[in-house]
């Protein structure tokens, strides 16, 4: 009973075994195409119209998609696979089947502003190469270095003001002219000028001011002096001021002559003198310290 | 920083004789310490000599600004004095503008004082000369230049000018960047 069984356990396990590998391995006349890249598999069995008539159309169809959906999943498999967060990826290799255009094709852009003139005047592109051998640039090149060099190893080097070149800038030719002027026995002071030449701007050396935190009662005391000085040389008299009084005190006095006839002299007599009173005591403090006029 | 040359002394003392009068001598020559004036990126400062001494420690990019700012030199070394330099000028003016309540707004705002705005004025104000303006309640409000002299601003009509604005405390919040 035991042994009728198990034979019959392992004949059923062989025969499931068999049906597996029935499952996953297809038979096929021709070979199917492959673009693993595309996930595609181009099969080109013929398909006899007798098969197609005889079964159920839809189970025959099936059955034929099943197929050949094995043949590319076992093509898929035999691509490198690797791990990605617990699910095995497949490396696909680059598709191979040529695919149509998605879009139209860009139609031509017409020409631009600038196209059209140098179609029209004959402008061609033309490169030019940044790269040009300069003599003069390699010469100051090389002068540099040598300064630079002197500089840092504190040679001493002969005063060169101006450097010879082919094309000279106007900094330069006239920094040449300067130099020139300045180089007589009396420093250029009796040196002609052309017409319309103006006299150099920073003639001098550079300017030398006073230390930060000089002597604070000796700069007080110049500045105090140069405050005396500016006091006394302001007028302490103020002309206008002057003119406008002495005008004013004329037209009282015509005024008050004017008068004379109408009224009494001894009403005018102290009105007239607290007047000039007035006048004397403003003259004085006008003329004492105020400001004159600037 | 350094110390101004002659020549910038000079000019500035000018102008500010201008608004104080012979009392400069009073900020150079002070009881309560010694001040002095420096000029650092073309703006004049005037501080104590402490603060100075303070001051050297920084590099002259790093440093702004030392003490008060009376004023800067403009590209032609004419000398500017900015609204920063009030405080040391109103208690020493010599002539004084007391402006109106209602226009002193008004020239908080940057505009000139017009003769309906003004209050008071001190007696014998030449004309073109420095004053200091003031509210009613005298508070240093500005300075500027008076456009008429008192005998006139009497008898001139109520739209005309009568003080130029130049400086005003207002520019304490229009001219944030420009004062330091």
């Amino acid at each position: 009973m035991a042994a009728c069984s198990v034979e019959e356990l392992l004949a059923k396990a062989e025969q499931e075994e068999a049906e597996k590998l029935k499952t996953i391995s297809v038979q096929k006349e021709l070979d199917l195409d492959f673009d693993v890249g595309n996930l595609l598999a181009c099969d080109k069995n013929r398909i006899e119209s007798k098969d197609f008539k005889e079964q159920n159309k839809e189970d025959f169809l099936r059955s034929l998609a099943r197929d050949n959906t094995q043949l590319l999943i076992n093509e898929i498999w035999k691509v490198p696979t690797e791990r990605v967060e617990e699910a095995i990826v497949a490396k696909l290799p680059e598709p191979t089947t040529r695919l149509p255009r998605e879009k139209p094709p860009p139609k031509p852009k017409p020409p631009t502003k600038w196209e059209q003139f140098a179609k029209l005047k004959g402008i061609q592109k033309k490169k030019k190469t940044n790269l040009v051998w300069d003599e003069t640039r390699v010469a100051k090149n090389e002068f540099n270095r040598l300064k630079n060099v002197a500089r840092s190893q504190k040679i001493k080097t002969p005063g060169v003001g101006l450097l010879p070149r082919a094309k000279q800038s106007k900094d330069e030719l006239s920094k040449a002219v300067s130099v020139a002027k300045t180089s007589t026995a009396s420093v250029g002071r009796f040196q002609d000028r052309l017409p319309k030449e103006k006299p150099p701007k920073n003639a001098g050396k550079r300017r030398k001011f006073e230390p930060l935190i000089g002597d604070f009662s000796s700069e007080k005391h110049k500045q105090l002096e140069l405050l005396k000085v500016m006091d006394s040389k302001r007028p302490k008299l103020d002309i206008t001021k002057a003119v406008n009084k002495q005008m004013r005190e004329e037209d009282r006095e015509e005024a008050a002559s004017r008068k004379k006839g109408g009224k009494g002299g001894a009403a005018r007599r102290p009105k007239g003198k607290g007047a000039k009173g007035k006048g004397g005591k403003a003259g004085g403090g006008k003329r004492r310290g105020k400001p004159g006029k600037r | 920083m350094r110390p101004l040359t002659e020549e910038e002394t000079k000019a500035m003392f000018e102008k500010l004789s201008k608004y104080i009068g012979e009392n400069i001598k009073l900020l150079v020559d002070r009881p309560d310490g010694t001040y002095c004036f420096r000029l650092h990126h073309d703006r004049v400062y005037y501080m104590s000599e402490k603060i100075l001494k303070l001051a050297t420690n920084f590099s002259r990019d790093k440093l702004i600004s030392v003490g008060t700012c009376f004023g800067k030199f403009t590209k032609t070394k004419k000398f500017r004095l900015h609204i920063t330099a009030l405080d040391f000028l109103a208690p020493y003016a010599k002539f004084k503008v007391w402006v109106k309540p209602g226009a002193e707004q008004s020239f908080l705002y940057g505009n000139h004082v017009l003769k309906s705005g003004l209050g008071r004025i001190t007696e014998n104000t030449m004309q073109y000369q420095g004053v200091v303006v003031y509210s009613m309640a005298d508070v240093p409000l500005g300075f500027g230049v008076a456009a008429k002299t008192t005998q006139e601003c009497r008898r001139v009509d109520p739209l005309t000018i009568v003080v130029f604005h130049q400086a005003d405390v207002g520019e304490f919040i229009r001219n944030e960047d420009t004062l330091t």
